[in-house]
This record gives structure tokens, sequence and C-alpha cells, in this order.
């Protein structure tokens, strides 16, 4: 039952083995077919230090090592002014450090990378977390250098880098093992509470005699107390801030109701008469720290993807000295790198700062910024981005941007600062909250009041109950919890939020408008046509025409050296007008390109008119001899791919597109008729751009501008949502609310999607929550909701909206 | 029925017990992985003698 494919399969990684391959290796007795040298160096490691069981565990198929992927000489690693950057020396003498292992794709890969690194000489302890593929070292440094444990786990084909864990994640972490802390605290304790709650709901023994009931209340009141001190502390001390600032939040409600429920139930059991209501205490408190735990996890998440941005950086880069034939490589730590220095990137290493290339041409893989899976070709003054991983061959860059000024930390520094504003919305669902919160306040005020009058034995668990059902929680999570599930999903489509209010109110515009024609447009010229007039062939007109050109540097010039291909005559005595056009001596004969104008002057010829208005909007070149003209070549600019799916999606949603356009009519209405926009205005400046914004937001307009972000900060400002997009280093200066990092119109339209979605869970869960507290406000005070229904319903519902807003991270 | 204290007791006994550990737990870094370690206990450091399962059908 096997087919061939399977057969030839590589043991090691699984991909086809060549057919006259002839590589394996032995493992377990028996010998098994390899593809490529790689595989069998892997597999014959793993054999070599005992670890064959890792094959019959493993997960599908291990990643192909690969032969150029060495990443950086180990033995930089043992350098101590490297190493300070990320070990942490322990006082008996051993080193500790984390790493970032790449490559690891099933659980058994880190059960090779721990048993392998437990063998070593010197290593004492090694654990590798599969969830966040973080490797924890202790090594002792007289015994084996840093250099051979990372060998060690390269021959394996996994790769480690060294981590730095910042501030942030520290707090996160250390706030996480608080949260599950408490939640276990109040789970535990509450079931025992539950289950003397049980025996005492009921009519038998437990009730009937007053000693066990004495006793079994005295054991809830005990164990109820750590619960609330510990596991509902945070509550009490929040409410108690807002108290202090006048300002009250949701925590107050649910702090007065515990606390009331907690201490009439604390009398009962003294005195000996009334109800207690430590089990709805211990239920609510465990339920709500429920609520925030998925709460912060999801907030948690959202910020790890943006954190994750500053740590694609390596940490040592090789920086070329001397000059001229006489390169010399040293290794620096990267934060020592200066504007400046020449940086050679290897195959399979990360660019470790924003830099223009000055040799070497190679495929790079940006998807760490872009979202963009497929790696992109870049060659000699092509700008490359830090953080980006090159591909196949070695480039030589210039370091333009280092540390803090590359694109990778200034994206990291806006979406930072962006977090750090305090979006409107959040002032919005605090303000509404707060007065909610005076309402019920003032609400229970008067139901305790009437309750006491009319039976006094019931005012404390209906006040309690009501405290307890309508606090607002669901009402302020609504939007928040529906943001930061929405901000971690788009990160990974290369989309960057800086204020995230701003999706929700993406999803509801009327007008996208483009602020330049580059961001529908490639950017680039190319050869959209040539009509030959004259007796001589279409190759030969290109060929003439790319002789003539071969020395310039003009884009309608590499237009045509592009289209013409490498075969190309010779020219001489070539004669630049610039502005104009070219004339020089291909095979003898003289030759004339350039403007209609320039052929007619130079060359005394006339195109016939006919062809000319062929051309439509598209710019034009008119090749000539002396006789006569020979050709008309004709340039467009290439509409990038997705722009109009875009288009249609935006025109069936009934939204209107528009470009504002700073460039020349032909450009603009050739754009607005192929893509059918509803309206396209050409040669705008920028207080034109800023009057028509204006002018459609008068009318009612709802406006997303659409553009590279770095000028007209003023229009972008006056959008109501302002969308950058555009490659590489530029980005770094936009100010936009939305920056797409990946230039590509798919992930605008990722982008679009995603707001329409967010807009959706955001209302259903206001809905939702309005309906919720307007129901059981006075379901309260007419006391149908007793204690521990308030507390079911109260987490409850927050737990719906948190759960709801998760969907949104897909 | 005064067995109930003595179980009443062993049983708050055991709810320390278990919260003790389960703090353990948490400081120690049980929850922060929930992947590796169930794949950990499958695997015998010293058994290389097993043939994979991929063979089978060969």
């Amino acid at each position: 039952m096997l087919d061939v494919a399977d057969a030839e399969a590589c043991f090691h990684c699984g991909e086809p083995v060549p057919p006259d391959g002839t590589l394996s290796v032995d493992i377990a007795g028996r010998s098994r077919r390899v593809c490529c040298r790689g595989c069998q160096a892997v597999a014959e490691a793993i054999r070599g230090y005992g670890l064959e069981n890792f094959y019959r565990y493993r997960d599908g198929v291990t990643p192909k090592p690969d032969a150029t992927d060495t990443g950086p000489d180990p033995a930089l690693y043992d350098d101590p002014s490297i190493q300070e950057e990320f070990v942490e020396r322990l006082p008996d003498g051993s080193c500790q450090a984390e790493f970032i292992l790449e490559n690891l794709v099933c659980p058994a890969c880190c059960w090779l990378v721990e048993a392998q690194l437990g063998k070593l000489d010197g290593v004492t302890e090694a654990t590798v977390n599969y969830t966040s593929h973080h490797a924890h070292v202790r090594w002792l440094p007289d015994r084996i250098p840093l250099s051979r444990i990372l060998g060690s786990v390269a021959t394996l084909g996994y790769r480690a880098w060294p981590y730095h864990p910042d501030q942030d994640a520290r707090r996160l972490e250390r706030e996480r093992r608080g949260h599950l802390r408490r939640l276990a605290l109040a789970g535990l304790l509450g079931m025992q509470v539950m289950m003397f709650a049980f025996a005492l709901y009921g009519s038998g023994w437990a009730t009937a005699e007053a000693h066990y009931r004495e006793f079994f209340r005295w054991i809830s009141l005990f164990l109820t107390l750590p619960v609330l001190a510990y596991s509902g502390a945070p509550f009490f001390r929040r409410a108690w801030r807002d108290l202090r600032l006048l300002r009250p939040g949701m925590d107050v409600p649910v702090a007065l109701g515990m606390g009331i429920a907690f201490l009439a139930s604390c009398r009962a059991t003294v005195t000996g008469t009334g109800e207690i209501y430590f089990d709805s205490v211990v239920m609510f408190i465990f339920l709500l720290s429920l609520g925030r735990y998925l709460e912060f996890m999801a907030g948690k998440k959202s910020s790890e993807r943006v954190a994750s941005l500053t740590r694609i950086l390596p940490a040592v880069a090789t920086r070329l000295v001397g000059g001229g034939r006489e390169w010399r490589e040293e290794s620096v730590p990267v934060a020592r790198l200066q504007q400046g220095d020449t940086v050679l990137v290897r195959p399979g290493e990360t660019v470790p700062a924003d830099g223009c290339i000055s040799d070497g041409v190679s495929s790079v893989d940006e998807s760490i910024l872009t979202g963009e899976s497929l790696p992109v070709k870049k060659s000699r003054g092509e700008r490359v981005i830090g953080g980006s991983r090159n591909i196949d061959s070695p480039l030589q860059m210039q370091v333009e941007h280092v540390r803090q000024a590359t694109l990778l930390a200034r994206i990291h520094a806006l979406l930072e600062q962006g977090r750090a504003e305090r979006p409107a919305f959040v002032v919005l669902a605090n303000r509404i909250a707060g007065r909610f919160v005076l309402v019920v306040l003032l609400a229970a005020a008067a139901t305790a009041w009437y309750w006491h009058t009319v039976a006094p034995g019931r005012w404390i668990p209906v006040t309690a109950a009501l405290l307890i059902v309508t606090c607002p929680c669901a009402l302020s999570l609504a939007m928040p919890a529906a943001f930061a599930s929405s901000l971690a999903a788009l990160m990974r489509h290369g989309v960057a939020v800086v204020r995230p209010d701003t999706l929700e109110r993406l999803a509801g515009a009327t007008h996208f408008v483009f602020d330049k024609t580059g961001t529908l447009t490639r950017g680039t010229l190319q050869l959209a046509g040539v009509t030959v007039t004259g007796a001589a062939g279409r190759a030969h007109c290109l060929a003439v025409a790319a002789a003539l050109e071969s020395r310039s540097e003009h884009p309608l010039a590499r237009a045509l050296l592009a289209a013409a291909g490498p075969d190309r005559a010779q020219a001489a005595a070539i004669h630049n007008h610039p502005g104009e056009g070219i004339s020089g001596m291909v095979d003898g004969h003289r030759y004339f390109l350039g403007s209609e104008a320039f052929i007619r002057r130079a060359a005394g010829v006339a195109p016939v008119p006919e062809l000319l208005q062929a051309a439509g909007s598209k710019t034009l070149a008119v090749l000539a001899d002396d006789s006569g003209v020979l050709a008309v070549f004709r340039f467009g600019d290439e509409i990038r791919p997705g722009a109009a799916d875009l288009m249609q999606r935006l025109h069936g949603a009934g939204r209107q597109t528009l470009i504002l356009s700073g460039d020349s009519s032909g450009l603009v209405t050739h754009l607005t008729r192929e893509l059918g926009m509803d309206a396209g205005w050409a040669r705008q400046t920028p207080q034109d751009k800023l009057r028509r914004i204006r002018a459609l937001q008068e009318q009612g307009a709802r406006v997303v501008m659409v553009g590279d972000g770095v000028n007209d900060a003023p229009v972008l400002a006056a959008a109501d949502v302002s969308i950058a997009m555009g490659s590489g280093t530029d980005l770094s200066r936009a100010s936009a609310d939305i920056i797409l990092l990946g230039n590509s119109l798919h992930s605008l339209a990722a982008l679009l999607e995603q707001s329409r979605r967010t807009r959706t869970v955001i209302r259903e869960n206001l809905v939702w929550a309005g309906i919720y507290n307007l129901l059981a406000l006075p379901a309260a005070a007419a006391g149908l909701v007793l204690p521990w229904m308030a507390a079911l319903g109260m987490s409850l519902s927050s737990l719906l909206v948190v759960l709801n807003s998760a969907r949104l991270a897909r | 029925m005064n067995i109930i204290f003595l179980l009443i007791g062993i049983s708050l006994v055991l709810v320390v017990i278990i919260g003790i550990v389960f703090f353990w737990a948490i400081k120690s870094g049980q929850y922060e992985d929930l992947e590796a370690p169930r794949y950990q206990i499958l695997m015998d450091d010293d058994d290389t003698t097993a043939a994979p399962p991929e063979d089978d059908n060969q």
C-alpha cells in the first residue's frame, strides 16, 4: 500500500529523493534513503548521539537542513563582549541564557534538543519550551564553551538565537502567574464552600441539627476569607482607588456587593440567625477572575505580537573593514554598529540593520515585517530592512539606520505610542461605565431602603445581588476585547494598527481616497506597446532603441532595456538632449528617439497624428531616422495586482473610490477608467486635497485616505482614517492610523474584511451587554435575583463578550 | 454522625496540601508549556533499538 512518492521520500525531511540519489543512512538497523548531504549529516548526527528515538516520536517530517544556512559562526558567541548582552552569570560560576530555537516543528524536536544538550559535559540544565520555542540553558563556562553548545544544536538542523527578554515580557509573565494563582485559590476553596452550601440548601440532617449547621457555617466563613483576601484583593484595591479619586468605576459595585454579602454572612454566622451567601461570594470571585484571566491572555498575545518585532534583529553582525580589495571581516555586536558601516550578510542570516545593498544580488524574505510569504529579489542600490532574512547569496550592505532608528524599532515605537495614548473609545467607555455605576449605586441605595422598610430580612441579599448583577464589566469589555483580538490577527497579515479605534471607523467609511497613483500602480514604467510604422520590424526597432538608451538611467530607458532583452546592437556617437530625446549611430545609420516635438525638430519628420491618439494617456517615445518615423513606443505604469479586485470589493460594498493625485491628468484618467473608480482629480496640491476632503466630509462622507503616509500630514490628519502603505524605510516616517507593512493591496483587502468583522463583533457585544444590564437592573431591584444567580449571570455575560471577541483572533 | 468532623478535617488538610502543590507548580513554571512534556514521558533516553513506525510498510 505504498505509492511511489512515499517510497522515494527522504527519511529525514520527507522531500523526494532525486532519482540518481545514492545517499543513505543507517537508522535502527536499516538503511534509509535521504535526499541530500545535509539530511544525511543531520540524521547521522542524531544516530551518533544515540537519539534515534526521535524518528519514532516526531510528528510528520523534520524541516530540511539548509546547507547554505549555517547562521553566524557559533565561535562568535564565545566573545565576552557579545556574551554580556544576553548571558547571565550566576554566583556559583555557571552561566545561563535563553535562546530562541528555529525550525522546531513538533514536541519531539524539543526532546531531541533537550536530550542532546543534556548529554554534553558541562551543561547542567537544558529545557526547551515548545509553546514559546525558547530554550533555557545553564552551563559551566570553564567546562564547555557556549559555541560548542550552539554548534551541537546546529548539527541537529536547528538554529539557536540569543534571546533578550525585555522588561515588558517579564512583567506580563509575572502577571500571568498572579492571575493563575488567584484563579486556583478561588477555584479550590470555592469547591469546598459550594459543598457545604449544598448540604445547607437542602433540608436534611445538616440543617436539622443546629450544631452541624453552625459548624458548616463557620467552616465556610474560614474558607471564604482567604479567597476574598487573596483572589478578591485586586477588585477591592481598584474600587478603593476609584473611590479615592471620586471616579466610580465598575469595580466599586462589585466590591461593594461582595463586601455586603460577606459581612452579612459573617453576622449571620456569629449570631446564628439569617442567611449566609459565602457560596455566592466565592463563585463570583472565581468567575470574575476567570474572565479577567481570559481578557489578560488576549491582551498579552497582542502585545507579544508587537514586542516580537524588536526581537528579530540578530545579536551579532559581520562588519567589513578596510577598503578596495582588502576587506577584512570582523564580528561586532549589533548594538555597536554605526551608520555607514559596511556589513556582510551571509545567506540564511538576518539583516542586522536598515541599509542599502552595496554589492551582491539575493532574494530576501521580508515576511516577518510584511506578511508577504514570497521572497523579494534585491540587488545593488536597493534597500533592505533590518529583520528580513537573506536567502540565497551573500550581500554586502551599507548601514543606514541602526537600533532605535531602524524601521522595525520605529514601527514598534509607533505601536507602543498608540497603545499608550488611551484611545478615544476607552475614554468614552469608561465615562459611560462611570455614569452607569453611579446609577447602579443610587438604585442600590433606593432598593436597600425600600426592602429594609418592606421586608427587613431581605434587603441584604437583594442589594448584594443588584450590585453584582449590574456590574457593567461586559459593557466596558465590549470594545477593548474585540480590538485586542483583532490587532493580533492583523499583525500576522503585515498590518500594524497604530490607533485601534480607527478599525471601527474604517468599517463605516463611505469614501476611499487614494492620494497617490503609486498606491495603485507599481510605480515603475513598463513598455506597454509598440506600433511599427516603417519597414523595420518590431524586434529591430526595439534593438535600436535599446542600443541608443543603453547608458541612460532615464525611467523610459530602463523600461526599453528591460523589454529588449539581452541581445542588442552597438550604438556610437550618442548625443543626449536632456528632457527631449537622444540620437546616435547604429550600424552606420543615424536614429532619433524621443518626444514627438524632438523628432519633429531634430529628425525633421512628423509622426502620424492617429498614432499619437491611439496611445491615449500613456507616455510616448518616437523612434525615427532621417527618412521617417519607424515606431512609436508606449509606456504605462502597470496596475498593481489586486487593485481591480479591491475596487470591485469596495464598490460591491457601496463605497465610493476616488483618486486625489498630484500626478498628471493622463495617468489619473487612465487609472480611473481602467479600475472603474468613481472620480479622479489630477494635479492636486496638498491644499486642494485638504479642501476636497473637507468638502466631502461636510456632505456627511467618512473619508479613508490611503497614501504613502509621508507627505501631506495635514491631509492625513483631516481624513477620518488614514492608511499608509509603501515599502521600506519610507514607512518609518509615516504618520497614519494604520500602516500596511506589506505594501500590497491584498493586505488592504484583509484589513477591510477584518475591520468589518471587528465592527460586527463590537456591535454584538454592545447589544448583548446592554440588553443584559437593562433587564438585570429591574429584575434585581424587584428581588427576583438571588445572589448566586447574580454572580453567575454577571460573570457569564462578560465571559461571553471575551469569548465572542476571541473569534476575531483567527 | 460525629465522623463528619473528622472527615471534614481531613478534607481541609487535603485542600491545603493541594493548594500548596498547585502554587508550587505555578511558581516552577509547570503551566508554561503544555505540549512537549506529554511526549517526553514516552521517549526513553537509552532505548535505541526500536524501529521507527514509518518503516513498517516497506
